[in-house]
């Protein structure tokens, strides 16, 4: 047997025999390559059953040039890239530097934080859909709480999921009410992963938070951030359930994102490669995402 | 300390009281909204208000009785979520620790691609791939059985569970494979007595984690299950949209039940459910 560490030495020592060779069948588990491939196989199926197949149907039924026209001919494809481009680039962009914010308010060593940083997970730990059905209710237009409000106070109720933009805000406001806090702990454990020498050495230096921030932790941060910004984005132009609980592509199907519109055609329409080519349209952005991440991340 | 300092220290804390205040109005009110709504009377569902006049559990009875239309299937569904949740947690902890032990403590020839695969599948947004695996589901025949369900979770909780067991069983000292060597143990002896009992922490982390990505996974369970006596609670809630009637207080009786297993399971294990992510990103840069 010929395991190593990950350093790469040879961890058995000469002095022992192990394992004589017997038969034949012994032979294939001396080979590190075949036992890699044994503990990895039910990870291999997986991945070339589940992923890599179903991406070589997809982009199979995705090949035929005349979905593309149509799609591209749709009205509705159009305002659906717009809001895909606006709720990725918006809703990601706007969580993540309020999280790098909050994560330094969090990071202060008060109990009275902690107690606050407790509770702030709430979002992330409620499932998705109790979390969008509470946002709808509030939002209806006759029976929701804002326009009660609202009108309480002498303003004009707003028909929230019932106006493309207002709606598709919602969407927006949902998603980083969801994930903010996930955000939050990932840039909380970067800070706390900076040595506290440095902050000292700024301190020496006079400098003020809004400096030591500039200074010394967005610095140390930047790759953390470039590198969630990334994963964020590839997450988020791929969302499903929250446009589709949230809005449903209403009203008159205007707040479609890729997911939802995907779902539309091929379950609503029947048209399997509409559904696959819309899709396809976002493939080389995200593998282009993904090759980035990749050559970022190591697991 | 100046009093400079000490006054500067007194605003940062006035500061961030009023920041606390803010903070925890914009993460509290849904909830606390959710949970208000399953307490209210039907008859004043539609007087909206900040608290609740006349509360009443009855939304709650109605659905453990399965007292009303809306909830006739409540527990099937609730196990079915239970059941495929398992069986995840069960698939991916199986695959996931055989698969760590040999990319974080051998030196195949294709374990590089072996990562490559296992991340390329965490990125992709699973949502691209679902219809084409509902197509292949269909093929197969397995539309409407738990079983496509179970392995497409299992598929997409994987690697991040593969992550989190692999980054752990670096940190073990080489003595495991020392040991097993010098008791002739085979690969499979050293996986099963030397390796297994070592990284039992992280596995039940990682298996909740897999239990809760499962439980709260929506448009595979759509796509993969139909028919009210075989569709998991999630589905089952969003089917209550599509009319107008809709019960709100049941449906948020629903939510609150939906929504309590994994907010217990996210506070015991939230150290482990965001660990790899940092140790991965960090260790990358």
């Amino acid at each position: 047997m010929k395991l190593t560490t990950r350093e790469g030495g040879l961890e058995a020592s000469p002095r022992v025999v192990i394992a004589p060779p017997r038969a034949r069948p012994r032979r294939l588990f001396r080979s590190r390559t075949a036992i890699g491939f044994v503990f990895t196989a039910p990870l291999l199926f997986l991945f070339a059953a589940f992923v890599v197949y179903p991406m070589a149907i997809g982009l199979y039924y995705a090949s035929d040039p005349d979905s593309y026209r149509a799609i591209f001919s749709d009205p509705v494809f159009r305002t659906t890239a717009a809001n895909t481009f606006w709720y990725v680039v918006v809703a990601v962009n706007v969580k993540l530097v309020l999280a790098v914010l909050l994560s330094g308010v969090l990071d202060y060593p008060y109990w009275s934080i902690r107690v606050l940083a407790a509770l702030f997970l709430i979002p992330w730990a409620v499932p998705a859909l109790p979390g969008i059905l509470s946002f709808r209710w509030m939002l209806n237009s006759q029976w929701g709480i804002f326009n009660h409000l609202l009108t309480k106070f002498g303003f004009a109720s707003v028909p929230w999921l019932a106006q493309h933009d207002t709606a598709l805000g919602a969407v927006m406001v949902f998603h980083i009410w969801k994930y903010l806090p996930f955000w939050t702990i990932i840039f909380l454990a970067g800070r706390r992963a900076i040595p506290g020498e440095l902050y000292e050495a700024a301190a020496i230096d006079g400098g003020s938070a809004v400096q030591n921030f500039f200074h010394v932790t967005f610095p140390l941060l930047r790759n953390l951030y470039l590198i969630c910004t990334l994963l964020s984005m590839v997450f988020t132009l791929g969302d499903f359930t929250v446009p589709w609980l949230m809005t449903g592509g209403a009203p008159g199907d205007s707040t479609h994102v890729l997911a939802t519109l995907a779902y539309r055609y091929t379950f609503t329409m029947g048209r399997l490669e509409w559904g696959l080519a819309t899709f396809t349209v976002a493939l080389p952005i995200t593998l282009l995402f993904i090759g980035l991440l990749m050559r970022w991340v190591k697991i | 300390m100046t009093m400079r300092a000490h006054r500067r220290e007194g605003w940062v804390k006035v500061g961030l009281g009023v920041l606390a205040v803010v903070i925890l109005a914009w993460t509290l009110f849904p909830v606390y909204y959710m949970v208000l709504l399953s307490l209210t009377p039907t008859n004043d569902l539609f007087q909206p208000g900040l608290y609740v006049e006349h509360p009443t559990l009855k939304s709650y009875t109605y659905t453990m009785g399965q007292d009303n239309p809306f909830v006739r299937y409540f527990w099937r569904q609730l196990s079915t979520s239970l059941v495929v949740s398992l069986w995840t947690m069960v698939g991916v902890a199986a695959v996931a620790a055989l698969g760590s032990f040999a990319l974080a403590r051998m030196n195949f020839r294709f374990r590089r691609y072996v990562s490559a695969l296992t991340l390329f599948t965490y990125v992709i947004p699973s949502s691209f791939l679902a219809i084409p695996f509902f197509k292949m589901m269909a093929d197969y025949d397995l539309i409407d059985t738990r079983l496509s369900l179970v392995l497409a979770m299992v598929t997409f909780a994987t690697p991040y569970a593969l992550w989190v067991l692999s980054d752990y069983a670096r940190s073990l000292p080489p003595e495991i494979e020392e040991a097993g060597a010098i008791d002739g143990a085979g690969a499979a002896a050293t996986f099963f007595y030397l390796y297994l009992p070592l990284i039992i922490p992280p596995l039940i982390a990682i298996g909740t984690y897999a239990f809760l990505y499962a439980w709260n996974e929506y448009l595979y369970a759509l796509l993969l299950l139909t028919g009210e006596e075989r569709i998991p609670l999630p589905v089952a809630m969003s089917n209550f949209l599509t009319t107008d009637n809709a019960p709100w207080n049941l449906l948020m009786a629903v939510s609150t039940v939906y929504a309590i297993p994994p907010v217990v399971l996210y506070y015991c294990f939230k150290r482990y459910l965001v660990s790899g992510l940092v140790s991965g990103a960090v260790s990358g840069t």
